[in-house]
C-alpha cells in the first residue's frame, strides 16, 4: 500500500468512527408501547400532586390550543428556527402519550427523547424538566395518564435546513443538556432548595427570563439576565433587575399568586397566564419559589436602595409632550392618577412598574395597545386595550410621555418600531 | 375649537382637549344613546364606533379623534335595534345601546361569525340585569336578517 493509500484509509477510519459515535449519540431505542393503564390504577394522592405540578409548570400554557381540548396540543411556538407545534399529551393511545410507559415519560422529561426514540426539540423545556425529582415526574405522569384522552395530532413540526433533521438535537444535548436532579446546596435553607428545584425544574422560569445563544440554548453565564419571548421582554430576575422597589418574597408571592404585586405592577403578556396557573398551586410551593427568586435579586439596585417615593415629573413631561399630556388626562388618569377609584384600592403607581424602566419600550407599548384581559371572564387585573382607540402616533407619544413622567431614565429611541411590531 | 365627525356630520365643539368623547356626544351634541356606566372602560355602556371599531367613548379624549369618524347608535341602520326589540333583550336597558353598537361592528365585519366568535366579541360589554341570553339571541336574529347567521348556534331555539 502506498503512503497516500494508507492516509486515505486512515482518514476513512476516523470518519467512520466519527459517524459511529454520532449515530450512537443520536440513536435511542424505541420503548415498547403499553396499553394505557386504567385511571383507577393510579394512587389518587399522587394524581393530586401531579395536578399541582402541572399547574406549576403551566403545561397547558403550551399544550392547549383549543380550550375545549385541554392538553391536546396544536399550539405553535414561534422560535428563531421556525414554528414548533406542541404535541398532544393526553393519554390517547395513538395521538397522545397513552402508549407511553412511565419509563418512556421519564426519558422524555429528562433527556428529550420520545417513546419511539426520536429526538424532541428543546422548545419542550426538558433542559429544565430534567432537574425535577423522580417523585415529581411520577406524579406528573399519574396526572397526565388520568386525563381525558383526546384524539387528534398536532401539525407536524418542520424546521428549515439542518434543524429539520432531528438527530442534530443529539449534538445540542451533548453541549447544553445538564442532565439529572440538582444537588442540594447545604448552605441554603430547605425552603430555598425546594424553591430552586421547582423554579429550575418544572417551573422553567429561565425558559423566558434567560437569554439564549445562537443555537437556542439558554446562556447559563447570563442566567436570568432578561430575554425576549413572543414580542415581550421578560425582565432580568438577578442583580440586573430594573425594579424600583425591592422584590421581597412577599411581593413575589402576591405577584405570582394573584397576578398583582402591591409595590410593582400587574402581570402582563405571557406572564399573566403563568400567574393564573400559579394561583392554583399550593401556597407553600409558591412561597418556596419566591424565596429562591428573591435571593437571585439580592444584589439588584432596588434591594440595596429602596426608592419608596414615586417619580412623577409632571412638568417636564407636560413641556416635552403636550399632546400626550391631554391624552393621558383623558384616557389614563381616570384609573392611574392619585385619588382615582383604582388607586384607592391600593394599586401600584405607574412609576413602580418595571416596564417603564426597561431599556426597551416594547412591554409598555404592548400593555397600552392590548390591555390586560383575564381570559374567559375570569377575575384579575384588567385594563382596556387602546389599540383601536389610539393611532400609532398617539401610542408613541403616550409611551414617551409615560417614560419621561414616571422615570428619570433617558428617552427610548425605538418606540415607533415597537408600536409597528405590536400592531401586526 | 375641536372638530369631529359624528354619524356623517361635521361638528365643532369648544371643550378641553382631554374631554372624553362620551361627554361631548351627550352634553354638546345631544346624542344620548351612549351611556356613562363606569367611566373606566370596564362596562361598555358608552361603546361607539371609531372607524368601524368598537371603543369605550369614556376613555377617548376628544382631541385624539383627528380625521377618524365616529358612529353612535343614532346613526346606525335599525336592523339590530329591531332584533333587540323582537327578542325583548332589554330589561333596564342601560347597556343596550352599547351592546347594539358592539354587535354592529361584528356583523359589519363578519355576518357569519361562529357562536364562539360572537360571544368573545360581545364579552367586553356587561349587563347587570342578566339578559345576556336574550342579547345573544338578538345578535343571532340580526345576523340572519343581515343575510348571514351565527354558525354552530350553542342554544337551541
Amino acid at each position: 500500500m502506498t503512503r497516500g493509500g494508507a492516509l486515505a484509509v486512515g482518514i476513512l477510519l476516523v470518519c467512520a468512527a466519527g459517524v459511529a459515535a454520532a449515530v450512537a449519540l443520536a440513536w435511542h431505542p424505541e420503548i415498547d408501547r403499553i396499553t394505557p393503564p386504567a385511571p383507577g390504577s393510579f394512587d389518587r394522592y399522587l394524581v393530586a400532586e401531579g395536578e399541582d405540578l402541572a399547574k406549576l409548570g403551566n403545561c397547558a400554557g403550551c399544550h392547549t390550543n383549543d380550550p375545549s381540548k385541554p392538553l391536546a396540543g396544536g399550539r405553535a411556538l414561534d422560535t428563531p428556527f421556525g414554528k414548533v407545534f406542541a404535541t398532544n399529551i393526553t393519554p390517547h393511545p395513538d395521538d397522545g402519550i397513552g402508549a407511553w410507559s412511565g419509563e418512556a415519560f421519564e426519558r422524555a422529561m429528562r433527556r428529550g427523547i420520545a417513546r419511539d426514540g426520536t429526538q424532541l426539540y428543546p422548545a419542550f423545556p426538558y433542559d429544565h424538566f430534567t432537574h425535577a425529582t423522580d417523585h415529581q415526574i411520577e406524579a406528573l405522569y399519574a396526572w397526565l395518564m388520568t386525563r381525558r384522552p383526546i384524539a387528534g395530532r398536532a401539525p407536524e413540526t418542520r424546521l428549515a435546513g439542518i434543524y429539520g433533521f432531528r438527530p442534530v438535537v443529539a449534538a445540542w444535548n451533548a453541549l447544553y443538556l445538564n442532565e439529572g436532579p440538582l444537588p442540594a446546596d447545604a448552605s441554603r435553607s430547605s425552603q430555598w432548595n425546594r424553591g430552586r428545584v421547582l423554579a429550575e425544574g418544572l417551573g422553567h422560569c429561565g425558559g423566558c427570563h434567560t437569554p439564549r445563544n445562537r443555537f437556542g440554548a439558554e446562556d447559563i453565564a447570563r442566567a436570568y439576565n432578561g430575554a425576549w419571548t413572543e414580542g415581550w421582554y421578560a425582565p432580568p430576575l438577578n442583580a440586573h433587575s430594573p425594579a424600583v422597589r425591592p422584590w421581597t418574597p412577599d411581593e413575589l408571592f402576591a405577584y405570582l399568586h394573584t397576578g398583582l404585586a402591591p409595590h410593582h405592577a400587574a402581570a402582563a403578556g405571557p406572564m399573566a397566564g403563568v400567574t393564573r396557573a400559579l394561583a392554583q398551586v399550593p401556597d407553600e410551593d409558591v412561597r418556596a419559589i419566591t424565596v429562591y427568586i428573591a435571593s437571585l435579586m439580592a444584589d439588584a439596585p432596588a434591594s440595596k436602595h429602596d426608592q419608596p417615593q414615586p417619580v412623577d415629573r409632571l412638568d417636564v413631561a407636560q413641556q416635552q409632550h403636550p399632546d400626550a399630556a391631554a391624552l393621558y388626562a383623558g384616557a389614563c388618569a381616570t384609573c392611574h392618577d392619585p385619588g382615582a377609584p383604582m388607586m384607592q384600592l391600593g394599586r401600584p403607581v405607574l412609576s413602580w412598574g418595571t416596564p417603564l424602566h426597561e431599556d426597551n419600550p416594547h412591554d409598555t407599548v404592548r400593555i397600552i395597545m392590548q390591555g390586560l384581559t383575564p381570559p374567559g371572564g375570569a377575575s384579575g387585573p384588567t385594563m382596556p386595550a387602546y389599540a383601536d382607540m389610539l393611532s400609532d402616533q398617539q401610542v408613541q407619544d403616550l409611551a414617551a410621555y409615560l417614560r419621561t413622567r414616571f422615570t428619570d431614565k433617558p428617552a427610548w429611541s425605538n418606540v415607533p418600531a415597537a408600536v409597528a411590531e405590536a400592531r401586526k | 375649537m375641536i372638530k369631529l365627525t359624528v354619524n356623517g356630520r361635521a361638528h365643532q365643539v369648544d371643550v378641553d382637549p382631554d374631554t372624553p368623547l362620551l361627554y361631548v356626544l351627550r352634553n354638546d351634541l345631544e346624542l344620548n344613546a351612549a351611556k356613562f356606566g363606569c367611566g373606566l372602560g370596564q362596562c361598555g355602556a358608552c361603546t361607539v364606533l371609531l372607524d368601524d371599531k368598537p371603543v369605550f367613548s369614556c376613555l377617548v379624549p376628544v382631541a385624539t379623534l383627528g380625521e377618524r369618524k365616529v358612529r353612535t347608535l343614532e346613526g346606525l341602520p335599525k336592523i339590530l335595534s329591531a332584533a333587540f326589540e323582537a327578542e325583548q333583550a332589554a330589561q333596564c336597558g342601560y347597556c343596550i345601546a352599547g351592546m347594539i353598537v358592539r354587535a354592529q361592528a361584528l356583523l359589519e365585519r363578519n355576518p357569519r361569525p361562529t357562536e364562539q366568535e360572537m360571544r368573545s366579541h360581545m364579552a367586553p360589554n356587561l349587563c347587570r340585569c342578566g339578559t345576556h341570553m336574550r342579547i345573544l339571541r338578538a345578535v343571532r336574529r340580526a345576523a340572519e336578517a343581515m343575510g348571514g347567521g351565527v354558525r354552530d348556534v350553542a342554544e337551541q331555539k
